[in-house]
């Protein structure tokens, strides 16, 4: 990765029909990484990428592509190539020709383009399907075609919409691995979008959090699971308890009646915040061990781990712990200090992080911009 | 499903009052004798007789001069409506659809009327030359023929994907080329049976061709009218039964084409469906 970035996206807005779809977005990714797009349905992300691939232009702002303006620039003229949603092969070619496409359209001499064609085919494992008609190809092998299709052109920067979605679980998980890895082989940069948090997090060097089209959080995957700005990425990067507190004095904070120690500094004196507890980072001790405690309302085996809602003063928590806990039990609630992360009041104030309703279907559904295409992958519980 | 015999009477009563008049006529287009009652021996040479009549030949000629022509020029035409069409708003496009739609609901007479009299008001405009003719009949029949092109290109469109051609354009190349590239050869298929059909409406039209027409151009159907009008010779049987039969090829194609393109669209989908779990 170097430290000079490929693409600049500053203050772009894009409005359809009066609706502002995204809102002054800047955005910065360096050359050669692997950044994800993550955020619910219809948060912008596609429009995102349709602006960096030329086929939206956006109505105010400015894109750069090494450091040069590209706005108007069109699509063919630009260094980026898309793997689009639905993969968008050419039906009336078959694999061969869906791959040297780009080549033939440039006019590559048919000595270089057999030697790249081949190059790529190796590259996606696609060897012997040369011949094939695309229709006869497995999601799978398409999304490969795609991929093959769009790096053959020798691109600065290939962006992803969502090539994983239409791919069952296994699969999945192991074209997250090779995609990963032709990144790397290729150190081309990769602008990935996905609603799936987890792949976000195993897959990127930066994620990208986006809601209402609305950049909330840009960081390394470990920043953005470990120090949420707000609600909303606190609520959709894994699970999360979010409470109501007040910052006492740096170190100190106050939530659920009681006043804990904590690391985070930097707020004003008793200025209102909001608490993250992770369900995982939470200790359960004999009551009476902790100056905080709960009464367990439920609790399911979940394999790894049990996980418990927990009465806390009136507040559902989720906790997840390897220790045995039966229903009514009253026990202690035992954090270290860097288990709490305090993040300042923001919008989402309020709206995540109670689990008095929960239920693993409700928790998918109840999501503001809950996607019923995107049934096949809920949020995953983290392990 | 198995027919009882009701139903069996009932299907050969149809298909006789259907295909008797045609039979009949083929049967008798071979016959030896002048006579569309008695048979008295196979012979071939009615149809000699017709290849040997300049002006039948002539009309020959005019039919299918007609008949590719128009259908060449609505082919081009309805394609570029139907690539149009598709681009529109979900309302206008519906709206656009039914007014296209509409002709083909509409009688033939009532077609063939009104282009005459808007010929004929033309004609006064220009000061009275004659102008029904050659021209006419060909702008009548591109007219006629256009909804059927549009209606067997739309379909084709509408399955498409519609990020092929931004992803021509993606891996370089120019908007146009993009549509010639990726666009074309996909909707091919509909647009080869749409000529088809059109060929086929063109050769076998009739009543517009009557209204539209003039005594400097005569095409084949105008003139096997003309000739029952004197005495009826068996020629005719000859004539129409070669008409018969290649309208009779051209929609077992367009039937053929068709039916294998359904075939290659379920195939796709129930793959498209499996794909995601191979
Ligand atoms: N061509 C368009 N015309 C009108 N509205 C559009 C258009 N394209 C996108 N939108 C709207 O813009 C918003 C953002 O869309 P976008 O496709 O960028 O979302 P997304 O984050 O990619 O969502 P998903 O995860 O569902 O793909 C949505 O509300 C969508 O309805
Ligand atoms: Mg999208």
């Amino acid at each position: 990765m170097s430290d000079n970035n490929i693409i600049d996206l500053k203050n772009i807005t894009v409005e359809y029909d009066g609706e502002q779809v995204l809102k002054g977005l800047d955005l910065s990714i360096r050359d050669g990484e692997f950044v994800t797009l993550l955020g619910p349905s219809g948060c912008g992300k596609t429009t995102t990428l349709r602006i960096i691939g030329g086929f939206v232009e956006p109505d105010s702002g400015d894109v750069f592509f090494d450091g040069q303006r590209i706005n108007g620039v069109q699509p063919y003229r630009r260094q980026v190539s898309t793997i689009f949603q639905r993969y968008a092969l050419f039906p009336h070619l078959n694999v061969y020709e869906n791959i040297a496409f780009g080549l033939r359209v440039k006019k590559v001499p048919e000595k270089e383009l057999k030697v790249r064609v081949r190059e790529a085919i190796e590259l996606v494992g696609l060897r012997g399907f040369e011949k094939r008609h695309i229709d006869t190809l497995s999601g799978g092998q398409q999304q490969r075609v795609a991929i093959a299709r769009s790096l053959v052109t020798r691109p600065k920067v290939l962006l992803l919409d969502e090539p994983l979605a239409a791919l069952d679980l296994k699969l999945r998980k192991d074209m997250q691995v090779e995609l990963k890895n032709i990144q790397k082989t290729l150190g081309i940069t990769f602008i990935f979008v996905t609603h799936d948090q987890e792949e976000a997090l195993s897959m990127s060097d930066t994620v990208i959090v986006m809601d209402k089209g609305v950049i909330q959080q840009i960081g390394t995957p470990q920043d953005i699971y470990n120090e949420p700005v707000n609600a909303f990425v606190a609520d959709f990067i894994g699970e999360s308890n979010i409470v109501d507190g007040v910052m006492l004095r740096d170190g100190l904070v106050r939530f659920a009646g009681q006043s804990i120690p904590c690391v985070d500094k930097g707020f004003e004196k008793n200025e209102p915040v909001d608490v993250v507890i992770r369900p995982e980072d939470i200790d359960v001790v004999e009551k009476g061990k902790s100056p905080l405690s709960g009464t367990v309302d439920s609790v399911t085996f979940k394999g790894v781990h049990y996980e418990a809602i927990v009465d806390v003063d009136g507040f559902k928590w989720m906790i997840q712990t390897t220790d045995l806990i039966r229903e009514g039990e009253e026990i202690g609630i035992l954090l270290n200090p860097d288990d709490i992360h305090v993040m300042k009041k923001s919008e989402y104030s309020g709206m995540f992080g109670d689990y008095s309703s929960f239920s693993d279907e409700m928790d998918t559904i109840s999501q503001p911009d809950y996607d019923p295409e995107g049934e096949s992958l809920p949020a995953e519980d983290e392990e | 499903m198995k027919m009882n015999a009701a139903s069996k009477i009932y299907t050969a009563l149809i298909l006789a009052f259907l295909y008797l008049p045609i039979a009949v006529l083929i049967f008798f287009s071979f016959n030896e004798a002048n006579s569309t009652s008695v048979f008295t021996g196979f012979s071939l040479q009615w149809y000699r007789e017709l290849f040997a009549d300049r002006e039948t030949l002539k009309t020959l000629y005019n039919t299918l001069i007609i008949a590719v022509l128009s259908s060449a020029i609505a082919t081009v035409i309805g394609t570029a409506a139907a690539v149009g069409i598709q681009s529109l708003g979900k309302w206008s496009k519906k709206l656009v659809m039914g007014v296209t739609n509409l002709p083909l609901m509409n009688p033939d007479i009532v077609t063939g009327v009104a282009m005459m009299l808007l010929f004929v008001f033309i004609m006064g405009l220009f000061g009275g030359t004659e102008i029904l003719g050659f021209w006419t009949i060909l702008i009548a029949h591109v007219t006629f023929n256009l909804p059927y092109v549009i209606l067997s290109v739309n379909p084709k469109l509408r399955q498409l994907d519609p990020h092929l051609v931004e992803a021509a354009q993606d891996l370089g190349c120019p908007g146009r080329k993009a549509f010639f590239k990726v666009v074309l050869p996909n909707i091919m298929p509909g647009i080869v049976t749409g000529f088809i059909m059109a060929f086929t409406l063109s050769i076998d039209d009739f009543v517009i061709s009557y209204f539209v027409s003039g005594p400097s151009f005569q095409t084949l159907p105008l003139r096997i009218y003309a000739m029952t009008k004197r005495r009826v010779e068996p020629s005719i049987n000859a004539l129409s039964t070669l008409i018969f039969v290649v309208v009779l090829v051209l929609l077992i194609i367009i039937n053929v084409r068709q039916a294998t393109d359904e075939k290659k669209l379920k195939k796709n989908i129930i793959s498209a469906k499996n794909a995601g779990t191979k």
